[in-house]
């Protein structure tokens, strides 16, 4: 039963004021959104019949997702490249990716023209395989689906566990003519628990065809998100439109991954207060360069193929956004190189923001500013449309919050600084990985 | 330890990488080439017959209006809304006439509408079948009460042709259907085509229009530019254009002979092909995970032996 105790929940209240900020501009995002089912999309947003898509698409789509790949990328070094010792960085990294994806989803319904017709999805006849957009819809939404799950047995261990101590308060707080008798409502949440222990061990035993699927979907979608703009060759600059867009997006997606676990765990130590996970952290980070590389070099290689290394160096507006991103993901990778560098937290956190900042960047560039419908047009977020945009991210934040006070996601602490004095006891012996503890096996 | 993992991840990522170059560079062998069908019904307009009249906008407003969804637009300085005055093809809007002045003598009109593609990109990224391809006839139609407002065909189409209703709270796209509801149901020809007094769009069978175009340009060799727009563009388009200007200045763009979806949809297919790959993926990682899994379990086994 060791496993649960690998993580924590984290101690203390839930309504600060920085939980306030958050719901307030949350809220004021809504406004917008209930604006837009109102008064049509035009009316909170600048985008136009030349610029179709905006940032919606742009940002909470495209680079929401990719920012959303921590999961993605520490599932993979944990269950795929075996290297359990990151294992408890894995769920808060399946939060991030549960909110992230979830909320991407939401911003595609406010996206959506027509979204009462999403239905056809599911209808074989409407399927239209030809499109990369079919194809990002069925794996995002599967994907959400298998994030869900994945995140599961951390709720499930907090209902087994739970005093309802919340739920009480709560009754106890209600009027008693409308409060439940107390009686009944602890059978019931009696009931919930069993069913949730019942459940739990269940889910253990299956559970890792679910998270092979979670590095299968994104191996997919985040390929074909590039694939999305394989079609607009007349539109997008030559810098960037090129058969390779779906190897640069899956490759973009995994370094970005691994850049945002690190600034996650970093942010997450930093703003609870809890110690530095240099030696995970600097574990992951020396990954990270050997992403980058190739993803430069197919950049690099695809341009001299196709003859466009003079689009990047002439000076121009493209090739100055082509410079900022393709700079700041080889200047952050290069900090990675230097280990000392890897084993310092300022510079990790530098290192990391450059290649995520370079990385979105990259995806802004293929969706928005390397795209140029023609003449005449142009586009420019308003100030609406950037607030439901923001809204979306601070209620991504938000739930991020409330989830980990409520269920045990951050890696339990006593347990962890025991893991690095070990560590550092065996580091010359030079093998054995501490505490090599599976959701799917632990009972 | 470290090293072997390394390694394997390295393995990893070069098959992975070598995988989806070999499906970058296998699309040149994959081409499955596209077919021209020349029985498709389309229109030809002469934009050195247009008379600039307009009489192809009202005709088209007065006879789809229902059916497309298409509304009057009201221009600024017409503050009692006498005329429809839309600036540029809309979301009310199917079918618009513009004229380019470069200097006194030299101008021409020009007609915008849907260019009926051999292998149209909207139909190809439509990720519910609502923009399909008829099989006889060739038109590029739409069908709102599939589609669910995701503008990827404003984005794939090349001459920007579908639009979008951004001000309604009910949208839908809207675009030209060579009146296949209305105008060629009831009397065989698209209500433009039936309309223009000057004989400017002739509306027929592709093969009997490239035929007419080439006469014509024969014939007049002096009066055109020498090519007939949508014969090859984007692999070819139902909406031919005659005119005596270059084609980019009355804002038809320069396209190469492939159509743009056959290059994205080779490459989708050669990644998607059967859906082997993605299988392949999963059982493949399946395989090492539950490996991996096992392996620890033999740890722990250890351990708690150890232990006891």
């Amino acid at each position: 039963m060791g496993h649960s105790e690998e993580y924590q929940k984290l101690e203390g209240r839930i309504f600060t004021k920085s939980f306030f900020i958050l719901l307030s501009v949350v809220l004021l995002g809504f406004y917008f959104v209930g604006v837009r089912y109102v008064k049509g999309i035009g009316a909170v947003s600048n985008m136009s019949d030349g610029y179709p898509w905006g940032i919606w698409i742009t940002y909470d789509v495209a680079t929401g997702t990719a920012i959303a790949c921590g999961g993605y990328a520490v599932a993979i070094l944990v269950y795929i490249r075996n290297r359990m010792q990151y294992h408890p960085m894995i769920r808060s990294a399946i939060l991030t990716s549960m909110f992230g994806y979830g909320l991407a989803g939401f911003s595609v319904m406010v996206d959506l023209g027509r979204p009462w017709n999403a239905y056809n999805f599911f209808i074989p006849s409407k399927w239209q395989a030809n499109s990369a957009m079919f194809e990002v819809a069925l794996c995002v939404m599967a994907y959400s689906t298998v994030l869900i799950l994945e995140f599961l047995p951390a709720i499930l261990t907090s209902i087994e566990k739970s005093k309802w101590e919340r739920m009480n308060a709560i009754r106890n707080w209600l009027h008693p003519k409308i409060a439940p008798d107390k009686k009944t409502m602890e059978d019931k949440l009696e009931m919930v628990r069993l069913g949730a222990a019942w459940l739990n061990p269940r889910l253990n035993k299956v559970l890792i065809f679910f998270i092979v699927l979670g590095i299968t979907l994104p191996t997919m979608h985040q390929s074909s998100l590039g694939s999305l703009l394989l079609i607009a060759s007349t539109k997008l600059h030559p810098l960037w439109h090129t058969g390779f867009l779906p190897l640069l997006f899956l490759l973009n997606c995994v370094f970005i991954g691994y850049s945002i676990a690190i600034l996650e765990s970093i942010i997450s130590s930093y703003s609870f207060k809890r110690p530095f996970e240099i030696e995970e952290l600097s574990g992951l980070a020396g990954l990270i360069p050997f992403v980058t590389v190739i993803w430069l070099t197919v950049v690099i290689g695809d341009l001299s193929y196709r003859g466009q290394i003079h689009a990047a160096l002439k000076g121009d507006f493209y090739s100055g956004w082509f410079m900022t991103e393709f700079l700041l993901v080889a200047c952050g990778s290069l900090i990675l190189f230097v280990k000392k560098c890897r084993r310092s937290a300022r510079w990790l956190f530098i290192s990391a923001s450059m290649i995520v900042l370079g990385g979105a960047l990259y995806r802004f560039n293929v969706y928005l500013i390397g795209f140029n419908p023609g003449q005449g047009w142009k586009y420019f977020p308003s100030f609406a449309e950037v607030m439901i945009t923001v809204g979306i991210v601070a209620l991504e934040i938000l739930g991020y919050k409330v989830f980990v006070a409520l269920f045990p996601v951050l890696p339990n602490m006593d347990l962890h600084g025991a893991h690095k004095k070990k560590g550092h006891a065996k580091k010359h012996k030079g093998a054995e990985k501490p505490l090599p503890q599976t959701e799917a096996h632990a009972h | 330890m470290k090293k072997t993992s390394r390694r394997d991840f390295l393995k990893l990522a070069g098959a992975t990488g070598a995988g989806l170059l070999a499906c970058g560079a296998g699309n040149a062998l994959a081409n499955e080439g596209l077919q021209v069908n020349n029985e498709e019904l389309g229109m030809l307009y002469d934009a050195t017959k247009c008379v600039g009249c307009k009489a192809c906008m009202s005709a088209c407003k007065r006879v789809n209006s229902d059916y497309g969804s298409l509304s009057y637009e009201k221009a600024k300085f017409d503050e009692d809304g006498l005329w429809d005055a839309p600036s540029d093809l809309s979301g009310s809007t199917r079918t618009l006439i513009k004229l380019f002045k470069e200097s006194e003598k030299r101008w021409s009109y020009v007609k915008y509408s849907c260019m009926h593609c051999q292998k149209p990109s909207c139909v190809s990224v439509c990720p519910v079948s609502a923009m399909t391809k008829e099989k006889i006839s060739g038109i590029v139609d739409y069908n709102k009460n599939t589609c669910i407002g995701c503008r990827y065909c404003q984005i794939a189409c090349p001459y920007n042709i579908p639009k979008f209703q951004w001000e309604k709270a009910v949208p839908q796209i809207v675009k030209c259907d060579l009146c296949k509801a209305t105008n060629l149901r009831e009397k065989g020809i698209t209500a433009c085509a039936e309309t223009c007094p000057a004989g400017a769009i002739k509306f027929g069978k592709r093969k009997d229009l490239l035929e007419e175009a080439h006469q014509r340009l024969k014939d007049a060799p002096d009066k055109y530019v020498a090519h007939v727009y949508g014969e090859h563009e984007g692999g070819g388009t139902n909406h031919l254009y005659l005119a005596s200007m270059p084609f980019n200045k009355l804002g038809l763009p320069e396209i190469k002979p492939e159509a743009p979806a056959e290059f994205s949809e080779k490459i989708q297919h050669t990644i998607y092909k059967g859906f082997i790959a993605p299988v392949a993926l999963y059982s493949t990682l399946c395989f090492i995970a539950v490996k991996n899994m096992k392996k620890h379990k033999g740890h722990d086994d250890d351990h708690q032996k150890g232990d006891k």
